[in-house]
């Protein structure tokens, strides 16, 4: 019996080896910029790559202003994104726009480049209903703050979409922190019973908040979570953005096709605070882990292998910046600009018709607002 | 005509909304091929297919998240929670997401779901089987809770819960499920929501009351009529919003109220009653307004249901209270 036991024990070990062992990281441009992994290079014209790359820089811009706007009191809440550019816009780029975007609360840049006006964005980061008035035809719901939340609601898009045989895609995000949700589990498992087309993102940046990756799990990857819900998991360089759309690419490709969802761990880092409410990344993140992940910066791996190519140059970069700036303060006018939110605008999108309490609310409030 | 429990009047009006609107969708835990835990789903997956009624995973959560995915795809959604004590899993869903989903995106977004689960006691279920739990959502902003007290009300408010574009809650008495039957229209027919009902008459003392206290408060009215007093029961039948106009025009007829409900003292919904009265009908009122509540404990073991619950007893307790004030 006791021998028995033993070696029971021993094949336990293993078995999580081997489970380990099918999660290797996925990658294509090394820090160099070079290509490390030929084979899976995707078919991107040149023009896609010079996008692609613009998007990145003009990305990096919004998070740098979004910071200066929060601290000069002109944008509220703002989650930074600076290092996560290849693991939220080369995800993004990999999309059609029939494809359904449920954000979290840091992927706002995938919603604007899926189509949400800037100006929205700024909106949503003040705290104004205009922001998250999507308009028609752009498929993103308003950024989710339930962490995990997204998770389940998109197992649901999903199987809305292989119901109406829509050839789309469900898209969402989370965190390294989000994947010890249940609703994380219980999302990725609801698309797996269905075989729904939802591609699940964990953008990990190592920390939630203060709390490090190794403190919300033993598991050696996120992306063997996967084996929970019995589907696809693979895990990416999120600092690449030709690794990153490549999966991405895969994984709309299958779940189109009828084969269900994927899960996505990025391996990324966020290079600012958690968010701009008070956060101070310096008290848990050593400066030595910083400078490691800055050698790893999406942009300039991507630069190296553009201008190698001979598709990018200043020139360009600085033409991007301009006008990103400029786009930025167009946008923070136009929020400015916006009609300040009045108790009875509240009231008015609660339901399709006031119930008999809310009309009685509106007309102390009309009369209120109308002195 | 046809005489119906309010299980079967249920199932005919998921049948006819199954029927009427092809983006109904009914999917819960063992509602397709096994026809519910209550047989409330019997036959529907036969009749519409398992693209219409299914089986999902058992995880509230999930289920309340794949309700609203499958909204944003201009699904009408009619998941099943199987006990309504189970909805602790999925409070965020309801409360924190279909609720607001209107509000928090301006009005781009809707979740035209209903949520329907059995509820109550007298029937011995085991532990969070029977909890009254319907003042926990009535205070969520962007549902509605609905309650039938028959079946009659069960098939029209269902039909109304399904078609209305906001997130409905549809609390089903398990005690009412088969207690008796009603004639009940083939056809398809709809009560408004935040209506209440007149279901007796009386001058003497209004009683406001919901789900299986209705019919406890009604055999009250009885045992009292006996003895002179004319007592009026009101079944709000939706809870929230709930019919204020009906209750102050009683209360001001007879000028004494009481409200009746099965949940705990500091549950339910009866304290909010009690206030619009006050608010709207105090110069009408000869005597304060009482409630009938279970006591504030947890729910009870079920052998101790028959001394804990409230019952008619303590309805015609209360009154003479409020009526020999």
């Amino acid at each position: 019996m006791a021998s028995k036991t033993k070696n029971n024990s021993a094949d336990a070990m293993k078995q999580l080896e081997k489970i380990e062992s099918q999660y290797e990281m996925f990658q294509i441009l090394n820090e160099e910029g070079e290509v490390v992994n030929e084979a899976a290079m995707p078919e991107l014209s040149d023009e896609q790559l010079q996008e692609l790359m613009k998007r990145m820089v003009y990305t990096r811009i919004l998070d740098q202003r979004s910071i200066s706007l929060n601290r000069q009191g002109r944008l509220g809440f703002y989650a930074p994104t600076a290092g996560q550019e290849a693991s939220q816009l080369a995800s993004q780029f990999a999309l059609e726009k029939e494809d359904f975007i449920l954000p979290g609360y840091r992927d706002v840049p995938q919603m604007i480049w899926h189509g949400l006006p800037l100006t929205q964005a700024f909106l949503f980061s003040r705290g104004h209903f205009k922001g998250n008035q999507i308009p028609e035809g752009v498929n993103v719901i308003s950024p989710q703050i339930i962490i995990g939340a997204q998770y389940v609601q998109a197992a649901g898009v999903a199987l809305g979409m292989k119901k109406r045989g829509t050839k789309a895609v469900a898209v969402t995000y989370t965190g390294d922190g989000g994947s010890s949700q249940g609703d994380f589990y219980e999302g990725i498992n609801f698309a797996g019973a269905f075989k729904a087309p939802a591609i699940f993102f964990v953008q990990n940046n190592r920390f939630a908040i203060s709390t490090p990756v190794e403190k919300q799990t033993a598991a050696k990857t996120i992306a063997q979570k996967a084996v929970a819900a019995g589907i696809p998991g693979i895990q990416v360089d999120g600092m690449d953005a030709l690794a990153v759309y490549a999966v991405t690419l895969e994984a709309r490709k299958r779940a189109i096709n009828g084969e269900g969802p994927t899960l996505i761990e990025t391996m990324t880092y966020r290079y600012g605070p958690h968010t701009m409410a008070g956060d101070d990344p310096t008290r848990y993140r050593t400066a030595d882990l910083d400078n490691e992940w800055e050698k790893k910066d999406p942009l300039v791996r991507f630069r190296k292998f553009l201008e190698k190519k001979e598709l990018w140059t200043e020139e360009m970069e600085n033409e991007t910046i301009e006008r990103a700036k400029e786009d930025i303060k167009k946008a923070i006018k136009e929020a400015d600009d916006t009609p300040k939110q009045k108790v009875t605008d509240l009231m008015s999108i609660m339901y399709e018709e006031m119930p008999n309490y809310l009309k009685e609310q509106y007309e102390i409030y009309k009369e209120k607002e109308s002195k | 005509m046809a005489q119906m429990t309010m299980i079967q009047a249920i199932t005919d009006a998921l049948r006819t909304e199954l029927k009427n609107d092809p983006n109904v969708l009914v999917f819960g835990e063992d509602v397709g091929v096994n026809g519910g835990v209550f047989r409330a789903t019997e036959g529907l997956q036969k009749e519409f297919g398992e693209e219409r009624v299914f089986d999902t995973p058992l995880a509230e959560s999930g289920i309340g998240g794949l309700s609203i995915g499958l909204a944003l795809q201009g699904y009408r959604p009619v998941p099943e929670i199987q006990f309504f004590g189970f909805v602790f899993e999925v409070m965020d869903s309801i409360a924190g997401q279909m609720a607001r989903m209107r509000y928090r995106s301006g009005g781009t977004y809707t979740s035209p779901i209903t949520i329907r689960s059995p509820f109550g006691g007298g029937v011995h279920t085991p532990e969070m089987h029977a909890d009254s739990l319907e003042g926990m959502v009535a205070q969520q902003p962007g549902l509605k809770v609905v309650i039938p007290s028959t079946p009659y009300d069960a098939k029209g408010l269902l039909i109304s819960s399904i078609r209305d574009n906001d997130p409905v809650i549809f609390l089903e008495h398990m005690k009412l499920y088969r207690s008796f039957r009603q004639e009940v229209p083939e056809e398809e027919y709809t009560i408004p929501l935040g209506k209440a009902e007149v279901k007796r008459e009386g001058k003497d003392l209004s009683i406001i009351t919901y789900g299986a206290m209705v019919h406890e408060s009604l055999k009250a009215a009885e045992e009292l009529e006996k003895e002179g007093h004319s007592v009026e029961v009101i079944d709000l039948r939706t809870v929230m919003p709930f019919d204020v106009d009906t209750i102050i025009a009683s209360v001001e007829k007879t000028g004494r109220a009481m409200v009746v409900q099965e949940a705990q003292k500091q549950a339910g919904i009866a304290s909010q009653i009690v206030a619009e009265i006050n608010d709207r009908a105090i110069l009408s009122l000869e005597a304060p307004v009482l409630r009938v509540a279970a006591p504030d404990t947890v729910y009870p073991f079920s052998q101790a249901e028959t001394v804990w619950l409230p019952n008619y007893k303590d309805v015609i307790e209360t009154a003479k209270k409020v009526l020999e004030f």
